[in-house]
């Protein structure tokens, strides 16, 4: 079990008062907090160890890159990869989705071929295939989600056929936290011959994930999401697949070598090996010094057990919130058992920035609007959503204080 | 002659169909621009006496004791402009 009042003792920020009120921050499905551990290392990084990594010969430029390499280790250890040539770091999941669609789609694609998304997909894993198709001319096909919020597993099969050459889908919704049955998704693209990318930005901070047993071909993953700081995510790749791809950008670092030939007038390259082939120029490594600290500190705290006190949480605040006021709207499946920590929620008669405000008021910090989903808003017919979103350091009894202030909502 | 950035620290499109705009004022200058704002426009109803909701002209919105307000349907930037300078004159 995990004791959320030990973990706060971690996070300075949650001391905060914010308009005289104690801080309840329910916004984790946008970012996380940050724990003392993630602080240090980063601070210490640039205290005793900041330098370039990679090809230079002094003392901090090793200690650097050793530090930079021991991050890359330890997210294999985390999601269980087979070895850092399948782990790319990058900006975050955005910039992972943006690699595969311009450096696998952009290359691979042809008129005839489609790619399968979701209308739950938060825009960063729409928007780069959308760009990508028009570029190449391929198809892009939506899987339908029910009225309660979960994927339609019958659509997503009718969807697929030898023509799908890409299924991307997310590993939990961003706005409803249910979890897809990704595993089932990929078993039936690769029975069809086609390439799987998860989003895991809402799974990996929130629950195990084992990129072999899901056997994906790309999973993609934000560190600000999971403790870690901004700026460093991650993309996995199965490394055969990684091989065969050309780079997404070019520069220093992913490069083999660079040499002019005087004959051609051109300069003739090649390419690093994995994974630097795909991080081109200086890397953000305090960032993935950061999240190497972060991943630690999930990984003693044991990620069944943050899936096990997110449900409890859930399970806890969707009847008090809707016990609470009648005006409160849940959208969405309320089973919390095929759920992260993630409620969605509006109250009649007010927008969701209403409620934002009003419960910011009383320091307490909910997201509102689109969350990057609009297609999904489209099928619940909202204008927007506000939504509550857990993580370790939530605790019942600021579900109870939530959901006080919520009651005085129906006042307005 | 006063100037609505003299009150305003940032002003924030919301996201969703609504486009609602969050005003926030300056920390410093918050219960002047309230006091000022409850002086022109008409309440029409107050919660706790930290959240009204007011109408001004044609325009209704919400201020918060925190400093912030919520205005709707609003045209464009500079019809907030201006009805914040006349809220605030």
């Amino acid at each position: 079990m995990l004791d959320p009042y030990k973990i706060r003792e971690d996070f300075p920020i949650l001391k905060r008062r914010i308009n005289g009120n104690q801080l309840i921050y329910f916004d984790n499905a946008a970012t996380s907090q940050k724990p003392r551990q993630v602080i240090d290392a980063v601070k210490d990084f640039y205290e005793n160890h900041n330098a370039n990594v990679h090809r230079a010969v002094h003392t901090l430029s090793l200690e650097a890159s050793e530090l930079y390499e021991d991050a890359h280790e330890e997210v294999v250890e985390f999601i269980h990869a087979k070895g850092i040539e399948e782990i790319v770091f990058v900006r975050g999941t955005t910039e992972a989705i943006n690699l595969v669609a311009y450096a696998w789609g952009l290359r691979t694609l042809k008129k005839e071929d489609e790619v399968i998304v979701s209308l739950m997909e938060h825009h960063s894993n729409i928007v780069p295939w959308e760009i990508i198709s028009r570029m190449t001319g391929n198809k892009i096909k939506y899987v339908e989600v029910n009225d309660d919020g979960t994927l339609n597993y019958e659509s997503y099969e009718r969807l697929v056929s030898k023509r799908t050459k890409m299924v991307c889908l997310s590993h939990v919704s961003n706005v409803t936290g249910i979890i897809n049955d990704v595993k089932r998704i990929t078993k039936f693209a690769h029975e069809h011959g086609a390439l799987v990318l998860i989003d895991g930005a809402q799974s990996v901070p929130h629950l195990p994930v084992n990129v072999k047993d899901l056997d994906a071909d790309f999973v993609v993953f934000s560190g600000h999401k999971m403790l870690g700081p901004t700026g460093i995510g991650v993309l996995y790749g199965k490394q055969e697949i990684l091989e065969k791809m050309e780079p997404f950008q070019g520069g220093g670092e992913m490069i083999k070598e660079v040499s002019y030939d005087r004959k051609a007038k051109r300069c003739t390259v090649s390419w690093n090996v994995l994974p630097w082939k795909f991080e081109a120029g200086t890397p953000n490594v305090c960032g993935a010094i950061g999240l190497m600290a972060a991943m630690r500190y999930l990984k003693r705290i044991g990620m069944a057990n943050v899936k096990s006190h997110e449900e409890t949480l859930t399970k806890y605040a969707i009847p008090q919130m809707e016990g609470c006021c009648r005006k409160v709207r849940i959208y969405g499946t309320k089973d919390a058992t095929i759920k992260c920590g993630i409620v969605p929620f509006g109250v009649d008669g007010l927008s969701s920035h209403d409620i934002a405000l009003f419960l910011d008021n009383y320091g307490i910090m909910v997201r509102s609007g689109f969350h990057c989903a609009q297609p999904l808003h489209e099928i619940f017919k909202l204008s927007s959503s506000a939504r509550a979103s857990f993580y370790v350091y939530n605790t019942l009894e600021e579900i109870d204080r939530f959901t006080e202030v919520l009651k005085e909502i129906e006042q307005l | 002659m006063i100037k609505v950035e003299d009150y305003v620290a940032r002003t924030e499109g919301t996201c969703g169909k609504e486009k609602d705009v969050i005003v926030i004022f300056k920390y410093d200058k918050k219960d002047e621009a309230i006091k000022k704002i409850m002086g022109k426009a008409a309440m029409k109803k107050s919660i706790g006496g930290i959240i009204s909701e007011l109408t001004y002209k044609s325009f209704s919105f919400r201020l918060y004791g925190s400093g912030k307000a919520i205005f709707r349907d609003l045209k464009d930037k500079e019809e907030l402009n201006s009805l914040l300078l006349e809220l605030l004159s």
